[in-house]
């Protein structure tokens, strides 16, 4: 009994334990599940907002619409600057394990030469892991198909439908126009800088040089956006809403292609440069850098090799020399020297010389020489443009002094930038007293200013300022600003609005000195003067000046033989003119390097310009340049 | 004759506690049905196979009585150890976890088996020596739990183990082991966590770290936890709506399916539709902690109150670990997750419990 008893006391006791634990066990779980419902209210009450928020972030994606590039056409509407549509392939290196071994791979599948290689690993080490590169431009349907079947073997490997810029004149007007290319670090820094980093969200490309660069904001345009809703691979499952890109804006530029072709094949094989401008409004017609190169080439990246090419090339073909060559005019300024000695009253039409062929300082024993042995004779200010005596602005620079030649001659825009509308230009060098003692804390010796008399000594200018200079004595006396842009077309409204001129105030001339010195002018292109093949049998009038500019100095009493002088060690010809003289539609001037004197290689080329422009008539190539009889300056 | 069948099928079944799972199990395909994308009916449809066979096993073993099912303890238990040692000498690794025993035919996961086998066996134990406990007899419990919870971490599977763990600890304490001895054993675990800390596998450790920093690495480790609780956040108090889970259905959860299936369940459905499962889960729990507490032997007591208190601890960790409150282990959500294998087991374990609650009377007769 007892041991009954105790055994049902011990089960009772037992049973109790248990369902006290029971109890707990159980209380223990419905606080439990307490703390989960207080952790679903937390999330999907309190928090709702922020879940909501970070949920939508992940599904939806906006992708920038980039716009279309606006285009570039010349004064008669030809393409400049194009877009067309092509599919590309490119790589994001950072989502490929090994990129060479899938290229090689990829070369199985599609056709990669070395060449794209080799642009690929210049992309590559310039670009960041994430970026997508392309790795072939321009694949065929053929190639695109290929690519799609074969697409799983290849992650990290994309077929992009892009637009891409072409320039169908290839390396005509490469300077002017400039090119895109891949937006590097440095343009990331400026687009940063100028707030316009949401603008260039998805724009691979920018503007680097010329128009393309200096009028990027015009012809970019506004991106758009897409909003897409992605899963969590990052594939686009619908798009949710769009707004539209707007397109860049049309440029129409002042240029004239075919008449640019014309001065660019003229020139043959020579390096120079050549600036052809309206004198009344400093439209550019004509804007020559030769050698140039094939703009096309930078487009996706330019390869090492070309870029070696033309980086390392003697002929510098990379160089704008219309803007950046800066050669001592030489003869060509001795229009603006006679101009300015009317206007200072340091000459009259008739005082004339008597030219012995070189010319004394007073106190310096080395003579400065004519450049025609034994002179010109008597030498009157008309003639001495005509002749383009030398002796006769020896006397005339040193009866200025050359703070009144700076005066005058920065009025024509020498010595500072035209403010023409791309970048790179450089200012010259009109030289003063004051610059030489900033310069070289020298002071200016009465020597210095005989030669800067003759457009040499420290004397510099770009054929882009000799350009203007000519064109403003065309118009009389008006200073121009070159321009290469007339007119901005609205993509959407295709409104063209035109871009004002912006002409300087009329210089102080009188119009009878101005006269004379044009009438000159016109005399250098006749019989006796020093470019008659610039006028040559020509049914309008042309003025123009000769000129050359020494690359070395040649020692005393050496005599400087053309056929005997390097090549590269050659002078450079100069030519200023415009047509017609009674008239003025074009004016120009023209540097040839090492071309030798003015007159048989300089003057021809802008003869083809003056004919093609002025009567559209195409130059028949009978002759290389610089097959001319004559010795003249 | 039809009232008849229906007799024999549903006389060893417990009403309330059935409802409660068919609710539950019919909300799981649902569920499964939006985590499959929606599109196609295959997963489901696996499902219901899955639920079908789990619920023959649940109506067998319902059939089974108590006693019967103790008789069991030592060979289910006995087979379920050397199968785990099988595992661990020539078991298949996957993921880098050996887990799987290929017999040829099939393969298995043994370790599922030990989580009714634990529970069975320790009852058994302690039903032997009911007329009086020693702090012996929880020593050779606590081995023979240790036994194959050692096994099961060490494939590892921590999230097995630690239900394992679970089930044979609620034996323990439902038996009576003294709260100074809970308390020193609290204390010395506490103690040991960094020798612990020492035994854990690098991807262990990160899910820990990664519960208390989630940010701390939002592509890798963090990914899981972020997803999940962004999803359940923006289903806010009514949800998105059934297939309308923007997180879900965009693939930014991870293993919708099975374990991260709550988050899709939040997001869809929102606070009331995890209200409603947790009202499930409560009313199961509390049907099975009542047929504990009036079952007639101390084996039934035993088996039945650490089989509720197991499933408890399968929707606590799964429900902590998605909304984030708990580190991430692997362990579905109850009847909801896709998947057989832990149904299964489960359904069985609810089998036991209609059998000690449709046998008692039997007994205590």
């Amino acid at each position: 009994m007892s041991v009954v008893g105790q055994t049902l006391r011990d089960q009772r006791a037992e049973l109790n334990v248990f369902r006290a634990r029971l109890t707990v066990a159980g209380l223990a779980a419905l606080v439990a599940f307490g703390l989960l419902v207080a952790r679903f209210v937390w999330l999907q009450v309190v928090q709702r907002e922020h879940y909501h928020t970070l949920a939508e972030a992940n599904r939806i994606s906006v992708v920038p619409v980039v716009p279309n590039r606006g285009l570039i056409l010349d004064r008669n509407g030809e393409v400049l600057a194009a877009n067309y549509s092509a599919y590309t392939l490119e790589v994001t290196p950072g989502k490929v394990g090994n990129v060479e071994r899938a290229i090689d791979e990829l070369s199985q599948v599609i056709e990669v030469t070395p060449r794209d290689r080799r642009r690929f690993k210049r992309l590559q080490e310039e670009s960041k892991n994430f970026e997508s590169l392309p790795i072939r431009t321009r694949l065929t349907e053929e190639e695109v198909a290929r690519f799609a079947v074969n697409r799983y073997r290849f992650p990290g490997f994309e077929i992009k439908a892009r637009l891409f810029r072409s320039y169908p004149h290839g390396d005509i007007a490469s300077h002017a126009v400039g090119y895109i290319g891949r937006i590097n670090e440095a343009d990331v820094r400026r687009i940063e800088a100028a707030g316009l980093a949401t603008n260039y969200k998805g724009t691979d490309h920018i503007g680097k040089l010329g128009i393309e660069g200096a009028y990027e904001k015009e012809l970019h345009g506004i991106t758009g956006s897409e909003q897409v809703e992605i899963d969590a691979g990052g594939r686009a499952i619908r798009a949710l809403s769009r707004s539209e890109p707007q397109s860049g804006n049309n440029l129409l530029v002042t240029l004239d292609i075919k008449l640019q072709r014309v001065a660019e094949e003229a020139f043959q094989d020579y390096r120079g440069a050549l600036v052809a401008l309206d004198p009344k409004t400093g439209d550019v017609l004509a804007l020559v850098s030769r050698p140039g190169y094939d703009p096309n080439l930078f487009v996706d990246g330019i390869d090492p090799a070309n870029w070696d090419a033309l980086n390392n090339s003697p002929d510098k073909p990379l160089n704008n020399r219309a803007l950046r060559g800066q050669y001592p005019p030489g003869s060509t300024i001795k229009p603006f020297m006679a101009l300015a000695a009317l206007t200072y009253g340091k000459r009259t039409p008739e005082y004339t010389i008597s030219d012995p062929g070189q010319w004394m300082l007073p106190g310096v024993a080395r003579p400065f020489r004519d450049w025609k042995k034994g002179g010109h004779g008597m030498v009157n200010l008309h003639r001495s443009i005509v002749v383009s005596c030398d002796t006769y602005y020896y006397g005339l620079a040193n009866d200025l002094g050359v703070d009144a030649i700076h005066r005058f001659m920065t009025q024509f825009g020498f010595g500072s930038k035209t403010g023409v509308d791309i970048d790179g230009e450089l200012p010259g060098l009109q030289p003063s007293s004051d610059w030489k003692w900033q310069r070289f804390k020298q002071k200016w010796y009465a020597g210095d200013t005989i030669s800067v008399g003759i457009g040499q000594g420290y004397w510099l200018a770009t054929p882009m300022q000799l350009a203007t200079a000519v064109a403003t004595l065309a118009n009389g006396g008006t200073p121009v600003h070159p321009r290469l842009v007339r007119a901005v077309q609205d993509a959407r409204t295709q409104k063209v609005r035109e871009l004002p001129t912006r002409n300087g105030e009329p210089l102080a001339l009188k119009p009878e000195h101005v006269e004379l010195v044009r009438a000159a002018m016109i005399d250098v292109t006749r019989p006796g003067g020093t470019a008659v093949r610039a006028a040559q049998g020509a049914p309008y009038l042309v003025a123009g000046k000769t000129g050359t500019a020494q690359v070395v100095a040649m020692k005393a009493g050496e005599k400087y033989d053309e056929k005997r002088v390097h090549e590269r060690l050659r002078d450079h010809a100069l030519f200023i003119a415009y047509a017609p003289a009674d008239d003025p539609k074009i004016a120009l001037a023209l540097l040839v390097e090492n071309g030798g004197h003015g007159s048989s290689t300089a003057v021809p080329i802008a003869r083809e310009v003056f004919d093609y422009y002025l009567l559209r008539k195409r130059p028949e190539r009978k002759q290389a340049l610089g097959d001319d009889e004559a010795e003249s300056d | 004759m039809i009232s008849r069948l229906f007799d024999i099928i549903s006389r060893r079944i417990d009403g309330p506690l059935m409802v409660c799972l068919v609710l539950t199990l019919a909300l799981g395909l649902t569920v499964v049905y939006s985590a499959s994308g929606g599109a196609s009916v295959d997963r489901v449809l696996g499902q219901s196979r899955n639920i079908a066979v789990a619920a023959a096993a649940l109506w067998i073993v319902a059939n089974i009585p108590p006693q019967a099912l103790m008789r069991l303890a030592i060979p289910v238990y006995s087979a379920g150890l050397a199968l785990l040692v099988g595992v661990a000498l020539f078991g298949e690794v996957r993921n880098g976890a050996r887990r799987w025993l290929n017999l040829g035919f099939t393969t298995i996961q043994p370790s599922e088996v030990m989580k009714i086998a634990v529970p069975l066996l320790l009852a058994w134990y302690f039903h032997r020596h009911q007329e009086g406990i020693q702090l012996r007899d929880y020593a050779v419990a606590a081995i023979l739990l240790a036994l194959p919870v050692g096994l099961v971490a060490r494939q590892p599977d921590l999230g097995t183990a630690l239900l394992i763990f679970a089930s044979g600890f609620f034996v323990i304490f439902l038996a009576g082991l003294s709260w100074k001895i809970l308390a020193g054993l609290f204390v010395t675990g506490m103690v040991s966590l960094p020798f612990l800390w020492g035994m854990l596998h690098d991807y262990q450790r990160k899910r820990v770290l990664t519960l208390f920093d989630p940010t701390e690495d939002p592509l890798g480790a963090g990914y899981h936890i972020i997803q999940a609780t962004i999803a359940i956040g923006s289903g806010g108090v009514l949800g998105k709506g059934w297939l309308n889970g923007t997180q879900a259905q965009l693939d930014f959860v991870p293993e919708r399916s099975t374990d991260f299936i709550l988050a899709v369940y939040g997001e869809e459905f929102g606070l009331a539709g995890n209200l409603l499962l947790v009202v499930l889960y409560v009313l199961i729990v509390g049907r099975g902690l009542m047929i504990a507490a009036n079952a007639s032997t101390t084996f039934a007591r035993l088996t039945a109150g650490a089989v509720t208190l197991t499933f408890f601890t399968y929707a606590f960790v799964n429900m902590g670990m998605v909304s984030g409150i708990l580190p991430v282990v692997g362990v579905p959500l109850p009847m909801v997750s896709y998947g057989g294998t832990a149904l299964l087991s489960m359904l069985v374990g609810f089998g036991i419990l209609m059998s000690i609650s449709t046998h008692k009377q039997l007994v205590s007769s």
